[in-house]
């Protein structure tokens, strides 16, 4: 039986290791991927992003426990960086989520960002599609900690949460792009701390800059205090508030036709790159190209053109 | 065709509140290029095995200081039978008596390291010994 078929029985050994094949980009994978398409899209997916040590975890831990409840059956997928120096990651965020290793209804997995920059790995979307395809409800992603920038977990949940906490900057931080444009639900975390009301209300000031649309979504900040579970009945409530806004607006068939766009368009790019480099680079051409570029005879612009002259796309 | 990296698993099972051992490891397996996944303190066995199950691991990693390793590691060997997971090579390090290494061994745990191993001796038993999942 392949491992696909396994999956779909149920069998978490074979789901585990078809993630390792993706994660190691095996070419197996692909063709049992392609078995579990069919089975994919029906779980519920929020996406955990904010600076290290914002309390992520910690919170991811609490919401699949309020998830537990409800008995839905629960996945992670928590990022952490891999090094840069010797390929070597240490995936620290089960730490925090202990408690529901030997639950059945939940299934974590920690995934390295092998180079990736977005705040995922390149193969977190394909586990996402296996976990799905297992059946579970609900799927936590936790991106690696992120600065401004690491914004490929829009693309990837349902629902974006974005956490902060107290103290890292003034309200120009918060005007600035990147993580903050993106969040549908905001946590202030650690809101025992000094200051919590403070960045609470620079977070709902930028949000109301933004005045939405009749009918649009409008993000709400939500107090937290993980490591005690305060807020986090309320923080599900939005969750579930912000699910049924995508499910009854239509932005919902919206965000899948983006998200199904973006995985075309990556997995076109990656297969034609890897198809034309390995071409020329067999051919001997890939050689000539670095060759003529030494003495400068010839530029990067002129070679590609030649390069996809050679070949007909239809 | 893609290559594997190798996976371990590092806790440390029971009640010993003492992970500085551990974390050096962990430390020292990923700046041999190593993923580790690295599940902390107060681990059950159970909790041990299922976690290497979901992420595949080749090598669970336990460091115990408490006394209690006659028991925990035999325990985690039994579950992981049981899963259908003894492939996955068990191994151990902490303070733990020479007369005790046989038995352990007899039970299935493939290495014991006591105080005093250099980082540098686990990994490379680590790179003899554990070869990725096919």
């Amino acid at each position: 039986m392949s491992l696909a078929e396994r999956v779909l029985d149920g069998e978490i050994r074979a789901a585990a290791r078809l993630m390792r094949d993706i994660d190691d980009r095996f070419k197996s994978a692909v063709d049992e991927l392609k078995i579990l398409y069919p089975h994919t899209g029906k779980a519920y997916i929020i996406g955990i992003t904010g600076p290290p040590g914002a309390g992520k975890s910690t919170l991811v831990d609490q919401v699949v426990a309020a998830y537990r409840k409800k008995d839905l059956l629960v996945g992670v997928v928590a990022i952490d960086p891999t090094s840069p120096f010797s390929g070597g990651a240490i995936l620290g965020d089960r730490i925090r989520m202990n408690r529901h290793a030997d639950d059945p209804g939940v299934f974590i997995r920690s995934l390295a960002t092998r180079g990736a920059l977005g705040g995922l790995s390149r193969s977190t979307m394909d586990v996402l599609n296996v976990m799905d395809a297992m059946g579970l409800d609900v799927i936590v992603v936790e991106t690696v900690g992120v600065g401004q920038d690491e914004v490929d977990i829009v693309s990837t949940a349902h629902t974006t949460v974005v956490v902060m906490v107290p103290g890292l900057g003034d309200d120009i931080q918060a005007i600035k792009a990147g993580i903050l444009e993106i969040g549908d639900v905001f946590v202030v975390n650690k809101a025992d701390r000094d200051g919590a009301d403070r960045t609470a209300r620079e977070l709902t000031a930028m949000l109301e800059m933004k005045h939405p649309e009749a009918g649009d979504w409008m993000p709400h900040v939500i107090k937290t205090e993980a490591a005690k579970g305060l807020g986090i009945d309320e923080l599900v409530d939005e969750f579930e508030a912000h699910h049924s806004y995508l499910k009854e607006s239509g932005a919902l068939q919206r965000l899948i036709q983006e998200r199904n766009a973006k995985i075309f368009a990556d997995t076109l790019r990656e297969e034609l790159f890897e198809s034309v480099f390995s071409g020329i680079k067999e051919s001997g051409k890939y050689q000539q190209i670095l060759d003529g570029m030494r003495d400068r005879s010839t530029d990067p612009y002129s070679a590609v053109e030649e390069v996809m002259a050679a070949r007909s796309f239809s | 065709m893609a290559e594997r990296r190798i996976r371990v698993l590092v806790g440390k099972p029971g009640l010993d509140g003492h992970d500085r051992g551990a974390k050096i490891i962990a430390r020292a397996l990923r700046d041999a290029g190593f993923e580790v996944i690295y599940t902390g303190l107060h681990q059950t066995p159970e909790q041990i095995v299922s976690a290497a199950i979901q992420e595949d691991v080749d090598c669970v990693a336990l460091s115990i200081l408490s006394g209690a390793h006659n028991t925990l590691l035999p325990a985690v060997r039994e579950i992981m039978k049981e899963k259908g997971a003894s492939d996955i090579v068990l191994m151990a390090g902490g303070v733990i008596p020479e007369d005790d290494i046989p038995g352990l061994k007899a039970a299935g745990i493939a290495e014991v390291f006591t105080p005093g191993t250099s980082t540098e001796t686990i990994v490379a038993w680590m790179r003899d010994n554990v070869t990725p999942h096919a």
